[in-house]
């Protein structure tokens, strides 16, 4: 199924005011409603490296292992959905090579890299992350904070040690709990969201949160709704002019049409008799 | 790694450094910081540190615990608080956000090893008193680029944030997002239609300006200036005549903006 009728996709990065080097890496593949963004760590330009390799991996295996069955199909054997298991699948292969090429390069031992990820399908998003990268979602006036970070301040927050706001003045900032590549295996953290027509979700690296306010991003969302790529580059100068401190990446996915898979009527009463 | 000077009437008695992830305080002996003092509790408080951020709380102490003269129950400790217990002075120092850190290494995304996550705050922490996490564990560091950092640009005049919520001046804290320069105030005057004679202050970031389906544009307000953007539309809005591109266009003082068949005006308020 085609989505780019669907869903309309723009996305910006850039190195910032600050660093000399831009280690964030965003692709998408909107035809199958993929997204990827990845915030790489790692000394030199390894986390270029990782980052690159994150997104070039996913969105590739991605493409090709979508089309022959579909998406929503749920597999017997685990409850999972297609796009549940082939995200941890392609991840698990990101993971696999960033963490080999980690230990098998001198100039690239302990890179990794932050992940979110977004299968688009079925008026359905499968949405998967790893650290501290984020995906928001825009749904009339209101803008929702849809992945939680895995980050030592978030911990914090959790266990009741610090209040959001106080969060601002912690010296913990950036230090994530999990990530891509630095292990054998990580677990991501996979959320599935239903999808409406209007909405706008917006994955980001921490160099646009930590820049720019929650009512700034929901302001210029609001503003220019009707021109996604205009509203990427908006909250990157935004970004870029309250600081700019660490490389900022958005991708926007706005939502013009619903794309609900059709159901034959026999798929209709099997999944009514589960 | 954060540090604590005791002193008595301006009198530096000790330093005590934070290593651990429980450092209590009070009279008996087998505090961390021992204060021999009626006026002190046997178990008076503690400072609980997570790598780098620490928490004092007051263990019901009989006369109290104040920072910076207020008294508190729990506080979440800035860089030269000063911990008041009777008439000792407990001074925390944090420079993990020291001014002469290289800018390059701000906000740098780095990994905690599993070992390395205080034990503090996983939920069977209850009985996790007698561990001593090692806050000092390997973190991976970014070993730091050796690139020259990139300059910034002359608009970028930044102020630090000098109201942090707790009403605790912080000092030098950078991963608080900081206030940029504002441009001068400016406004929008309507010159023609039915709107003729208003004025629109520009406040916001972003300021739209047209009609929805048909003609629309922005004005954004950013620290070295004011410029109009063109959003929507087969129209281009015309600036003194002439239509602007795709890119932002920069307003001066008394430009004319013409947008969905209205005349207006940009200009700096006084």
């Amino acid at each position: 199924m085609d989505l780019g009728q669907a869903l309309e996709i723009a996305s910006c990065t850039d190195p910032g005011m600050v660093r000399s080097h831009n280690e964030d890496s965003v692709a998408a593949d909107p035809a199958n409603g993929v997204v990827v963004l990845a915030d790489g760590m790692g000394g030199y330009n390894a986390g270029e490296v990782a980052s690159g390799m994150a997104t070039a991996i996913i969105t590739t295996e991605l493409q090709h292992a979508i089309g022959e069955r579909p998406l929503h199909w749920v597999d017997p054997a685990n409850g999972v959905s297609l796009a549940h298991g082939l995200l941890v699948e392609q991840i698990a292969k990101a993971n696999g090579s960033i963490y080999q090429a980690a230990q098998t390069q001198a100039q690239y031992a302990g890179m990794g890299t932050t992940l979110v990820a977004a299968i688009f399908y079925d008026n359905r998003a499968m949405v998967a992350h790893i650290g501290d990268s984020r995906v928001y979602r825009l749904r009339g006036n209101v803008l929702e904070q849809l992945t939680k970070d895995h980050s030592l301040l978030q911990e914090q927050i959790d266990s009741g040690m610090l209040t959001a706001e106080q969060a601002k003045f912690s010296q913990n900032k950036n230090l994530v709990t999990r990530a891509l590549g630095i292990e054998a295996f990580v677990e991501p953290e996979i959320s599935e969201f239903d999808v409406r027509v209007g909405d706008i979700y917006l994955l980001c690296s921490d160099g646009l949160n930590d820049m720019v306010s929650d009512e700034d991003i929901t302001m210029t969302l609001q503003t220019l709704s009707t021109n996604l790529r205009l509203a990427a580059q908006q909250l990157v100068q935004l970004a870029n002019d309250n600081g700019g401190r660490d490389n900022i990446s958005v991708i926007l996915v706005k939502v013009l049409r619903d794309f609900a898979v059709h159901r034959g009527w026999r798929d209709r009463i099997f999944s009514w008799m589960k | 790694m954060a540090k604590l000077i005791l002193s008595m009437d301006g009198l530096v008695l000790k330093e005590y450094t934070l290593t651990k992830e429980r450092t209590t305080i009070g009279r008996k002996p087998h505090n961390d910081i021992q204060i021999d003092n009626l006026a002190v509790s046997g178990e008076h408080a503690v400072i609980v540190t997570i790598l780098n951020d620490s928490f004092l709380e007051d263990l019901g102490s009989t006369n109290g615990t104040s920072v910076n003269g207020q008294a508190i129950k729990k506080h979440f400790l800035q860089n030269n608080d000063t911990i008041e217990l009777g008439k000792y002075k407990l001074k925390y120092v944090n420079e993990t956000a020291a001014p002469n850190k290289v800018p390059e290494e701000f906000e740098k995304t780095m990994v905690l090893r599993p070992d390395a996550i205080p034990a503090a705050l996983s939920r069977s922490a209850a009985n996790a008193e007698t561990v001593n996490t090692a806050i000092s564990a390997p973190i991976t560091p970014a070993i730091t680029s050796s690139q020259p950092m990139r300059p910034l640009s002359e608009s970028q005049a930044l102020r630090l944030s000098t109201s942090p919520p707790m009403g605790t001046p912080v000092e030098g804290a950078p991963s608080v997002p900081q206030v940029q320069a504002e441009p001068g105030a400016a406004a929008i005057q309507v010159l023609s239609g039915g709107l003729a004679g208003r004025e629109l202050v520009l406040t916001k970031a972003l300021t739209t300006l047209g009609a929805t389906g048909k003609q629309v544009a922005v004005i954004t307000k950013r620290p070295n200036g004011y410029f109009i953007t063109h959003v929507e539309g087969d129209k281009f809005p015309i600036v003194n005549g002439k239509a602007i591109d795709m890119q932002a266009h920069a307003l001066e003082d008394h430009d004319i903006i013409e947008l969905a068949g209205v005349k207006m005006a940009f200009f700096y308020k006084d």
